[in-house]
């Protein structure tokens, strides 16, 4: 059975191109880039240019403000510690209630360790209230970190009036812009966010690397801390094939970027539209506008998850829920209950998030076989009537 | 993904006895859309010979809820109330082929519907009240003290992690875990007390320090150290203050989620056995 992919969110898969690039240099070309040697020394130049495909995808000025990492949650933890490490004198971090685990966990931990943090509330469509940020500024304030699209929702903030909010009062600020990079356009040329995480996995590159975009003059310190790579801004032997694979990820989803979010934006709304239509009892979570193009998170009432979830999965189709029993923490997801969502909603909420490689036929498939999975779920549910 | 049972898939793909059975002669409610599950079960009783003639079930929830509900409902078809009421929660899982631990408070779900099915049949409401005694620990999951021991005693639970899985109570803001943890010392304190009425250890002879220390040592080298060997793992005695023991864990038993089971169950049973039932024995962590 071919699998039906639609949780781009959660990862998604090596472009062909990706794959072929990454080869070489986990065969015959293992040399390591510091070596003093040919054979290692001459790597360092695919490192670059990959780093120049980088910075071009989100419009760097320089590319050498591109620090190469191994997952978007080291980018995250690289950001926040590093800024408090510059500011030892400054105690308070701003963020939201929304963010991903890379985030909120680390500020969790960090209220243990003396920080003072400022959790910021969003609406029912999951937004912020900008005029909260404003106020919870302070001269304690070492960042602010907020997201750019969130990973269950697609919901965007507006980090281009945050990072100018941010710049007048002095702030640095960090966007989590992982599921947002290569999926639209983001321009560090024309937002001035100080620090930006970015994924390779979000945007078919492979798992295992990542990269952080720090803006020129912006205080650093690094958090893992070793060897001279990455201009002594982040110790550890580079990995080559990951990052090279990385530049050409972000190559294609430049040169491909406007035609695809049309695209895909439209087979979102097909298979949203669709869902809307033939089952009842149905919401869409989140600003229906104001989000990534190929994101839709709509809760089914009085159904769980999981049990949609495994369904779908025996069709093929592939996930994933905020509900209870899938989040394996026994509460459903912390972003559906920020906003509100009642709670029949969100235990039986699914994520579909698609990718440049899902075709109409995906969503016409999806939608003829999710009305009877929903139909089924609630003839055992007690709660449908 | 959870691992379930080749049972659990199958009883989620094909579930038995769902529906609702009309002008039922018991009812049993348990759980809420908040807690994640819920679970409505109907009986028909024959009232001569008190048996279940029919059971039928509708559950809101994950699928282990829904294949423990209809395990459930195969289970009982056919007992006689006097029968189903000592079904346990343990029964239910053991009927699929085992549940994630993760996942066992799917089972408790099950045992409560039908004990509440039991007492409606013999004149309560439907949905299980609460009793005067008990009172909430888990304001989450609205989980009383009462459903916490029970589940302890029944499922020989030791950490307040097992009793999450087992009840849920702890599992969202967490602020009940020190509770939990303090019912879980009063429960085993009581059961350890009644274990050393029970059987008198005859006292061993008194031993001069030197002894103690070398009779602990040849314990270990002989008792302890070979077993935890046989999985990849070692303690080494630090040192001896009176009855305290300290112990540091070595290889695969260091930072071992269950270290604390094998300080308590191997290292200072076997001591207390061979040597002395005063001691107690603590680890030593870096």
């Amino acid at each position: 059975m071919r699998t039906i992919y639609l949780d781009n969110n959660a990862t998604t898969s090596v472009a062909p191109q990706v794959y072929e690039a990454m080869k070489p240099f986990l065969t015959e070309e293992y040399g390591n880039p510091s070596s003093m040697h040919a054979f290692g020394g001459k790597i360092k130049k695919n490192i670059d240019s990959a780093r120049a495909s980088v910075a071009n995808l989100i419009g760097a000025n320089d590319v050498n403000e591109i620090i190469f990492t191994s997952c978007g949650t080291e980018s995250d933890n690289t950001a926040i510690i590093g800024t408090l490490r510059s500011y030892p004198d400054k105690k308070h971090i701003i963020t939201t209630k929304v963010e991903h685990p890379a985030v909120l966990s680390l500020c969790k931990y960090l209220e243990t360790q003396g920080y003072r943090l400022t959790y910021l509330d969003v609406n029912t469509d999951g937004l912020l209230d900008l005029n909260e940020l404003k106020s919870a500024i302070d001269y304690d304030t070492a960042i602010i970190s907020i997201m750019h699209a969130n990973n269950e929702t697609g919901v965007l903030f507006p980090i281009d009036e945050i990072a100018e909010i941010a710049r007048l009062r002095g702030v640095v600020f960090h966007t989590d812009a992982v599921q947002s990079t290569g999926k639209i356009n983001l321009d560090m040329k024309k937002i001035p966010v100080d620090l930006l995480s970015l994924s390779g996995h979000k945007l078919h590159a492979s798992k295992g690397v990542a990269a952080l975009y720090v803006r020129k003059g912006t205080r650093f310190s690094p958090f893992l801390i070793g060897g001279h790579q990455e201009q002594g801004r982040r110790g550890g032997t580079e990995n080559v094939a990951s990052i090279v694979g990385l530049g050409v990820a972000c190559e294609l989803a430049k040169k491909n970027m406007n035609e695809e979010i049309v695209r895909v934006k439209n087979l979102r709304d097909k298979l949203e539209g669709g869902i809307v239509e033939k089952i009842s009892n149905v919401r869409v979570n989140g600003h229906k506008e104001k989000r990534l193009p190929n994101t839709t998170n709509i809760g089914f009432e009085f159904i769980e998850g999981e049990s949609i979830l495994l369904k779908l999965d025996e069709k093929g189709i592939a996930a994933s829920s905020g509900s209870a029993c899938t989040s394996g923490s026994l509460m459903p997801s912390h972003v559906l209950r920020a906003m509100g969502i009642p709670f029949t909603f969100i235990q039986g909420s699914i994520r579909f998030s698609l990718s440049r490689y899902n075709r109409e036929e995906d969503i016409d498939y999806t939608l003829e076989h999710l009305p009877a999975i929903i139909k089924l779920l609630r003839s055992i549910s007690p709660y449908s009537k | 993904m959870w691992d379930y049972s080749e049972k659990v898939k199958e009883f989620f793909k094909n579930p038995r006895n769902v529906g609702e059975i009309e002008n039922p002669d018991a009812v049993g409610e348990v759980g809420s859309i908040i807690c994640g599950d819920a679970l409505r079960l109907t009986l028909r009783i024959d009232k001569k010979t008190e048996k279940i003639i029919d059971a039928k079930f509708k559950t809101f929830g994950c699928a282990s809820a829904i294949a423990s509900s209809s395990a459930l409902t195969e289970i009982i078809k056919g007992m006689t109330i006097e029968a189903a009421s000592k079904v346990t929660n343990q029964d239910i899982a053991d009927y699929l082929g085992g549940l994630p631990e993760e996942k066992m408070h799917c089972s408790v779900m099950g045992m409560e519907a039908l004990e509440a099915a039991i007492a409606n049949y013999r004149g309560a409401p439907a949905k299980k009240e609460m009793i005067g005694q008990e009172k909430i620990v888990c304001k989450c999951f609205s989980v009383t003290d009462q459903k916490i021991i029970r589940a302890i005693k029944e499922n020989n639970l030791k950490t307040v992690d097992e009793v999450t899985h087992y009840t849920k109570a702890g599992g969202g803001c967490g602020k009940c875990k020190p509770e939990i943890e303090r019912l879980l010392n009063e429960f085993w304190e009581k059961e350890e007390t009644k274990i050393i009425q029970h059987k008198e250890v005859p006292r061993k002879k008194k031993l001069t320090n030197l002894e103690r220390i070398s009779l602990i040592k040849e314990t270990m080298e002989r008792e302890i150290r070979p077993q935890l060997k046989a999985d990849g793992g070692d303690v080494e005695l630090i040192d001896v203050d009176r009855n305290k023991v300290y112990v540091k864990f070595l290889g695969v038993c260091l930072g071992c989620p269950s270290a604390g089971v094998t300080l308590k169950e191997l290292v200072e049973a076997r001591l207390r056995e061979f040597i002395d039932s005063d001691i107690m024995v603590e680890e030593v962590k870096e």
